[in-house]
């Protein structure tokens, strides 16, 4: 295990190292023939500052090195693409001379072991990403997975992750406009927190991150840097076990007030033409922003760690470069530029430091106290990092569960009123009011619809936002459930009238190292690629979560989808409440009575069984366009995608909106009743239009081979269904309000 | 209208002001970075937007209060400038002494942001002159630190010199608990200083301003304060 030889360079070998041991390199992370490969291409053994630096750069979170040879096979391109993955966020064309940056990212580890902490600085980090770019940013969104709320630690991880989420966005200044929130035992030993930013940036001034230039200068801006987070990135690469609470001291802790000076300094900075590349320094600190920015631009660095800003006393080199301390950039300066720049930052209260110089050998050194404590080829660590092609087994797709097998267990009015009181199906304003989402004053449509929408600086575009994914269909199959999550993305965009643009991926699963888990990745992303092709919808940007599982039991099978849509004109938007008594309801796409994997089945029948809905992307292609056409058109005055919980449920939703009721026409008898109101076939939408318009669009629906179904008529105080007893919109809207709320205040159990 | 907006670090809702003054006076603000020591000339409303100043360091509004241009800002309320402060902006106006009471901790001890309904008290202020007496509005709050508290001496004061301008009501302007979502003190949401030319308020009228966003109850304000401006000039 010793080196053959001595170190490479010709300055004197540091005094006073720890040995490096079997266990020391285990602790970093690495398997000892990722060890072995260090050794091979250092030709020595390795300083211990060095081994942090192999055990940052090449952890699952920071080098991709399961998932990168998958992630190859999205599709990145099209005609609105102006950068896809690999940069700090995406960026897509909008038109006009605007470009909006956007990506989710997740914060897992660190928010299940210090829920305020880890949440705030994953909108904080998903932020910087964005206006490290240029941009600024002007919405957030996030995809919250809790344990079941049986389990004792969910109602504190879901008061520490939303009032840290609220916390750092609301401080920030920027809204938090919409999201989804989930609970299931699987996520009971590993909460899932993805955030996600958008920005805008004129299209022409985006910055990237690569370093350009030899001997230009690199310099450390924002916030001093301590010692907290240290391995943070490593922590979030690898599962829990019993110890999991010991590693608070590498949850980073956050200041929004600090970031905000950050985001106006560097604005500034970047307008006043000071800017040749820069990163934000976020997983793995200094160390990967240093080599990502030297081997992006096939340079290398040098960094004198002397110079650093810090906060603690005598921090080591090692603490140094891997301290996670939050709001900080690093960035290449246009040399003649120092002084602006520096008084920039001054002005903001902010630092502002010359740390290093790009060099022209592919070195990456780091300097400090007069030795060299690094001395590593810097593409090796950084673009060229060690990429595994895992072993994988795909799960054997379940049986379809027929309708008329699932006998239900209760009437249809009953069904219901329990259903929009479960816990994925109830309103999630209590987490919702916890977020300034009106802020910056462009919110056209709050939270608690199919998307949200934002007015685009004056008008007259708009941007529609959404994220979701369904991950127990993800379980029973993960190629079906890969293509539904980014088809129901497309849905929710084309819902609110909005023309879908691009999506970025948070993917979210258990340990790599296992082919069954592997298998899921793999089955998720062809499904997601098979659907980002059909629909014309490519993948910008994205981050992988592994290791999320405890003892060996992972969680779902979780790709969040975070969807990026365009309307020329906010104000012709959509919402789903009923507008109006005595407008036709019309219903679009097929309904079999696919009750696998449904919300009625688990939450009312107890069973999570069977093949979930198959996704045909023709279909919802086909359907979507008319739907959006209608709503285009200012035809339809209310639309709603159909997703959880079926028919019914979204109905309600409608109708809980509005307080508008529903007279709805009898469930046609092909299909059991139960079937027909809660299946949850896809590429179905809802549709309200006048009622002297509705034969126009029957008609217009059957020259496009569209099917379209007249199901009923909005008026009353209730949903009413032949043969059931009337569903008061009251009553639905109190159970539908009410869960949440008395959960979180303890009163149930 | 000669608006200033201040800006202090960490002030958030700037822009929203700025853009609303613009949009209802026809005239840009001038924004005033918090170093300044002097307000433009000819400035005729000061306004304090909300945001978390400093962090909400030590206390909402503490160190902003402290700020050089707050000392042009009590010399412009001397001698009876309008200064409106919202959010923030109000709990700012409290710990610079220029209004009584304290903004605390939301009862529930949470984030709060929704539409809230305010029964406005009195219209012959140059503030709600826009307004009628009694009229119901609907505002949006966005705030974790609401919750208005003073003592029982100045309570009596403010209610008895009809210095208490906006409380927290029903759709149909009733105050009961219900509609009070922070616990603020007679479900106060806005106040007056003793000579009416300072107001404090919670809730984010800038934000109710365009019929294309949501609701325009936030006009009247805005309105009644250009009117009474442009009367002045």
């Amino acid at each position: 295990m010793a080196g053959t030889s001595p170190a490479m360079t010709n300055e004197k070998l540091i005094p006073n190292e720890p040995r490096i041991t079997p266990e020391l390199v285990a602790e970093h992370g690495l398997k000892p023939d990722e060890y072995q490969r260090v050794l091979d291409l250092i030709g020595r053994e390795p300083t211990l500052t060095e081994l942090g630096i192999f055990s940052a750069m090449w952890n699952e979170h920071c080098s991709y090195k399961s998932s990168k040879v998958h992630l190859r096979t999205l599709p990145t391109q099209g005609p609105w693409v102006i950068q896809g993955p690999g940069e700090n966020a995406g960026v897509i064309d909008i038109g006009d001379g605007l470009a909006c940056v956007f990506k989710m990212e997740s914060h897992n580890h660190p928010s299940y072991i210090e829920p305020y902490q880890g949440a705030a600085t994953g909108v904080g980090g998903i932020l910087r990403d964005v206006f490290t770019m240029g941009a600024r940013p002007i919405a957030c969104l996030n995809a919250l997975s809790f344990g079941a709320p049986s389990h004792p630690k969910t109602r504190h991880l879901v008061s520490g992750v939303v009032a840290g989420i609220g916390g750092y966005g609301n401080s920030f200044g920027v809204p938090t406009v919409g999201g989804s929130v989930r609970f299931h035992s699987r996520y009971d030993g590993n909460c899932l927190v993805n955030a996600m930013a958008v920005g805008l940036a004129e299209k022409d001034k985006i910055f990237y991150a690569a370093a350009s230039g030899v001997g230009m200068p690199i310099v450390y801006l924002g916030s001093k840097t301590g010692r907290d987070g240290i391995h943070g990135a490593s922590m979030a690469s690898a599962e829990f076990g019993e110890d999991a609470e010991a590693k608070r001291p590498t949850v980073q802790v956050g200041d929004p007030f600090s970031e905000k000076l950050l985001l106006e300094a560097c604005l500034d900075i970047m307008r006043k033409g000071c800017v040749i590349a820069i990163q934000d320094m976020g997983a793995a600190g200094l160390t990967c922003s240093a080599v990502e920015m030297g081997a992006k631009g096939d340079l290398g660095v040098t960094l004198d760690l002397d110079k650093v800003p810090c906060r603690e006393e005598r921090m080591s080199a090692y603490e140094m470069m891997l301290s996670e301390s939050q709001e900080r950039m690093l960035m290449v300066l246009k040399p003649e530029k120092e002084k602006e720049a520096e008084a920039i930052f001054r002005k903001w209260g902010l630092d502002f430091a010359v740390v290093g110089e790009t060099t022209p050998g592919k070195r990456f050194i780091v300097r400090h106290g007069g030795d060299v404590m690094a001395d590593l080829p810097i593409k090796e660590l950084g673009d060229q990092a060690p990429e595994y092609k895992r072993p994988f087994v795909t799960a054997p797709k379940p049986e379809e569960i027929k309708a008329e097998s699932v006998i239900p267990p209760m009437g249809i009015a009953e069904a219901l009123e329990k259903l929009v009181a479960t816990p994925d199906l109830c309103s999630k304003r209590w987490v919702w009011e916890q977020y300034d989402h009106i802020i910056l004053g462009n919110t056209v449509q709050r939270p608690g619809g199919d998307a949200a929408v934002l007015r685009v600086e004056n008008g007259p575009k708009g941007l529609a936002l959404t994220t979701d994914v369904t991950p127990r269909y993800c379980e029973a199959d993960s190629f079906e459930g890969g293509k539904q999550a980014v088809a129901e993305c497309w849905r929710n965009l084309t819902a609110v009238g909005a023309k879908p643009l691009a999506v970025t991926d948070n993917l979210n699963f258990g340990n790599p190292e296992r082919p069954e888990i592997m298998g899921q990745f793999v089955g998720c992303i062809r499904g997601i690629a098979e659907a980002c092709r059909a629909l014309d919808f490519p993948v910008v940007s994205g981050n992988v979560s592994l290791y999320n599982e405890t003892n060996g039991r992972a969680i779902l099978p979780t790709p969040s989808i975070g969807g990026v849509g365009l309307l020329d004109d906010f104000t012709k938007s959509a919402s789903l409440a009923f507008k109006r008594g005595g407008e036709a309801i019309l219903l679009v796409g097929e309904t079999t009575g696919w009750l696998g994997q449904s919300v009625y089945l688990r939450e009312l029948c107890g069973r999570e069984e069977g093949a979930p809905p198959p996704v045909d992307l023709v279909e919802e292609r086909e359907n979507g366009d008319f739907v959006r056409a209608l709503i285009l058109d200012g035809v339809a005055t209310a639309a709603h995608d159909l997703s959880d919980g079926g028919l019914l449920v979204a109905l309600a939703e409608m109708a809980m909106a509005s307080g508008i009721g529903a007279v709805l026409t009898e469930a046609p008898g092909d299909i059991p009743a139960h079937a027909h109101w809660f299946g949850e076939d896809q590429a179905r939408y809802l549709i309200t239009v006048p009622a002297a318009k509705a034969d126009l669009v029957l008609g217009r629906a059957r020259a496009a081979a569209v099917p379209v179904w007249r199901i009923g008529v909005t008026g009353g105080d209730a949903l009413t269904l032949a043969g059931e007893r009337p569903m008061l919109v009251k009553i639905l809207r109190e159970r539908f309000e009410g869960w949440l709320p008395v959960y979180m205040a303890g009163e149930l159990p | 209208m000669n608006a200033a907006v201040l800006v202090f670090p960490g002030i958030n809702r700037e822009r929203d002001m700025a853009r609303t003054l613009q949009l209802m006076s026809g005239r840009a603000p001038a924004m005033v970075w918090h170093a300044d020591t002097m307000l433009p000339a000819g400035t005729d409303l000061v306004v304090i937007p909300g945001g978390f100043s400093y962090g909400d360091y030590l206390r909402c509004g503490a160190i902003a209060a402290r700020s050089p241009v707050m000392d042009a800002v009590r010399d412009f309320a001397a001698k009876g400038g309008l200064v409106l402060g919202v959010c923030n902006g109000f709990q700012i106006l409290c710990e610079a002494g220029l209004l009584p009471g304290v903004l605390m901790r939301n009862q529930n001890l949470r984030f709060i942001c929704r539409e809230v309904y305010l029964r406005v008290e009195r219209s012959d202020t140059p503030f709600t002159r826009g307004y009628n007496a009694g009229q119901v509005i609907r505002v949006p709050v966005a705030h974790g630190e609401g919750n208005y508290i003073a003592d029982s001496e100045t309570i009596a004061r403010l209610e008895g010199e009809g210095r208490v301008i906006f409380r927290y009501c029903s759709p149909d302007g009733m105050i009961d608990l219900n509609w009070n979502h922070n616990g603020a003190i007679n479900a106060i949401a806005g106040i007056v200083n003793e000579r009416g030319n300072v107001l404090g308020m919670m809730p984010h009228p800038e934000n109710h301003v365009e019929a294309a966003i949501g609701p325009t109850d936030g006009r009247g304000l805005f309105a009644g304060l250009a009117e009474v401006l442009k009367k002045a000039a």
